[in-house]
């Protein structure tokens, strides 16, 4: 069982949330070009290690968190 | 160059290994002779024409199609594990080509034509069972959308069409058909020509193929950088050394993002886990593989009697093939709704492989801004059918250095372009 941390339930059960994919910086829509815009949408670091990603509690208290992970042995911390 | 030991093995130029056959196998049993193995170890060369990272069905393709339609035989496949240690040995090897693009629908019909004789070209019982494919809407759109597919199938030569739930009682009398279900059967996709496959069957095959034609096949051999100087490749680096190389092709699936990252090349994909399982044999009575899209549930029974199931990836990114309750739980409630006769049947096991998403269910194939660094990628989910036609695309590609028309669709510039493929529809679950 994968427990994640969200700060106004606890520590509750990965099956709650829903994935938000790995952080990744916004650039400005009113400035950033189409290619930029476009990295920003598709690329992804992948990491295979610890990453920086966004959860949102479904089942819970339906705020959204960000948390640490370890994508090779799914580890948790909080940021 | 060749070494000369390995080019002893070769006749007419397109070399032979030693055949398998009704009279090998009697030979062998009364003489007690052992086999020779099915391809060599070797040392690594200092340097190859080129080198292939990944040792799974799309990389050992690759070379296969090279040395065989291209004469390139100095090639090296080098896999950190052992080969088939990826997707190419963990899935659930449902074969078709009844997808919602024409793109999709011209190349997987390749893929499948090529495997309906590799087993006699490969000299290799690969086992593949043509028995037909079933994909059920539970739901209006997913009817609509199996039409459209269809006529897709049908423009392109691909035999597809939408059948009703008498029909589909008649292929497969297990199914509950009824209207008491939470989610009732309204119709299916019926792909008579879609079937499956001894997996590993075809990852041997061709790497002993490969072998003999010159190839050499590196298990244990980790990548772990790509030389890169004035933006063409010049090597790659490995736990046994480093060899020099111009053509560098990244077929490493799950693994795909940290070899591209090794050439600076970045690419949209992440990394999901797909997980499966299998019960213990029974008899026969199940001769389609179904699929429901709705339940996130597919099935088949293997020759051996054991039922496969697969369903969709694991709901977040990750590098661990590590199985989970969650995933047998849902599975098993889904497999009943579908046939509720099933409840006594046992798993008996339950596993995980990487799968390498793109966000338009689509590959990533061809040349990469670095020159001499290719990419066959984005398998997904849906990549072992694939084998054999992305195998001979990359070959021609490299070989010719142009792009051939077949993948033109599926080229890592259409992110940056907003050309995107989708064929979420036909790939999200039906892998
Ligand atoms: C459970 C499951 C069910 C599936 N069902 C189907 C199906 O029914 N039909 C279908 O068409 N597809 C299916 N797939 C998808 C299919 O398995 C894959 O798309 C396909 O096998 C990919 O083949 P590949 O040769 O590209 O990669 P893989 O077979 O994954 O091989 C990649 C290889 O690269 C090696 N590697 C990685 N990094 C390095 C490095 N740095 N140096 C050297 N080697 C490296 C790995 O060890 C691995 O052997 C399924 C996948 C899974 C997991
Ligand atoms: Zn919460």
């Amino acid at each position: 069982m994968i427990l994640l941390p969200c700060p106004w339930c606890g520590s509750r059960d990965a099956g709650e949330f829903s994935y938000g994919g790995e952080l990744t910086p916004r650039p400005d829509p009113r400035t950033a070009t189409r290619e930029q815009w476009r990295n920003y949408l598709y690329l992804r670091d992948n990491v295979a290690g610890w990453t920086t990603e966004r959860w949102y509690h479904r089942m819970g208290c339906r705020r959204y968190l960000t948390v640490r992970r370890n994508t090779v042995t799914n580890e948790v911390a909080a940021p | 160059m060749t070494a000369l030991s390995d080019r002893v093995h070769l006749r007419n130029g397109h070399a032979r290994p030693s055949r398998y056959s009704a009279f090998a196998l009697l030979r062998h049993g009364v003489t007690g002779e052992s086999w020779p193995l099915a391809w060599r170890t070797h040392e690594p060369r200092h340097s190859y024409d080129v080198v292939v990272v990944g040792g799974g069905v799309h990389g050992l393709a690759t070379a296969y199609y090279l040395a065989r339609n291209h004469g390139i035989t100095n090639v090296a496949v080098v896999d950190k594990s052992y080969i088939g240690s990826g997707g190419s040995g963990r899935n659930t090897a449902i074969l078709r080509s009844n997808y919602l693009t024409p793109d999709g629908v011209r190349f997987y019909d390749r893929s499948l034509t090529l495997y309906q004789r590799l087993a006699a070209e490969l000299n290799y019982n690969v086992m593949f069972s043509r028995r037909g494919h079933l994909t059920l809407a539970h739901n209006d759109s997913s009817l609509r959308t199996m039409r459209w597919r269809a006529e897709v199938n049908k423009a392109c030569g691909v035999d597809s069409e939408v059948i009703g739930p008498d029909d589909i009682k008649t292929l497969v009398p297990f199914m509950d058909t009824s209207t008491q279900t939470r989610y009732p059967i309204l119709g299916a996709l019926y792909h008579p020509p879609g079937g499956i496959i001894r997996h590993d069957a075809v990852v041997w095959g061709y790497a002993r193929a490969a072998d003999a034609m010159g190839v050499h096949v590196h298990q244990d051999t980790e990548v772990t950088g790509i030389d890169v100087e004035g933006g063409r490749v010049t090597g790659v680096r490995t736990n046994r050394g480093s060899i020099a190389t111009n053509v560098v092709v990244n077929c490493a699936a799950g693994w795909a993002t940290l070899v591209s990252d090794l050439a600076g090349v970045r690419l949209p994909v992440q990394t999901f886990p797909l997980q499966a399982a299998v019960t213990e044999p029974v008899r026969p009575f199940l001769d389609t593989v179904v699929v429901s899209g709705t339940l996130h549930v597919y099935v088949s029974q293997t020759d051996r009697g054991e039922l496969v199931f697969g369903a969709s990836v694991d709901p977040f990114a990750s590098y661990s093939t590590r199985g989970s309750l969650e995933f047998v739980e849902g599975l098993a409630s889904h497999v009943l709704q579908l046939m509720p006769s099933l409840s006594p049947l046992r798993l008996l096991r339950q596993w995980a492989g990487l799968c390498d998403m793109t966000p338009d269910f689509a590959p990533i194939m061809g040349h990469t801004a670095v020159e001499g660094f290719l990419v066959d990628v984005g398998w997904g989910t849906y990549g072992f059918k694939a084998g054999p036609v992305a195998g001979e695309a990359m070959a021609e590609c490299i070989a010719t250095g142009r792009t051939p028309e077949l993948i033109s669709a599926f080229g890592l510039r259409r992110f940056a372009d907003g050309t995107l493929v989708g064929e979420k529809g036909a790939a999200a679950v039906g892998h």
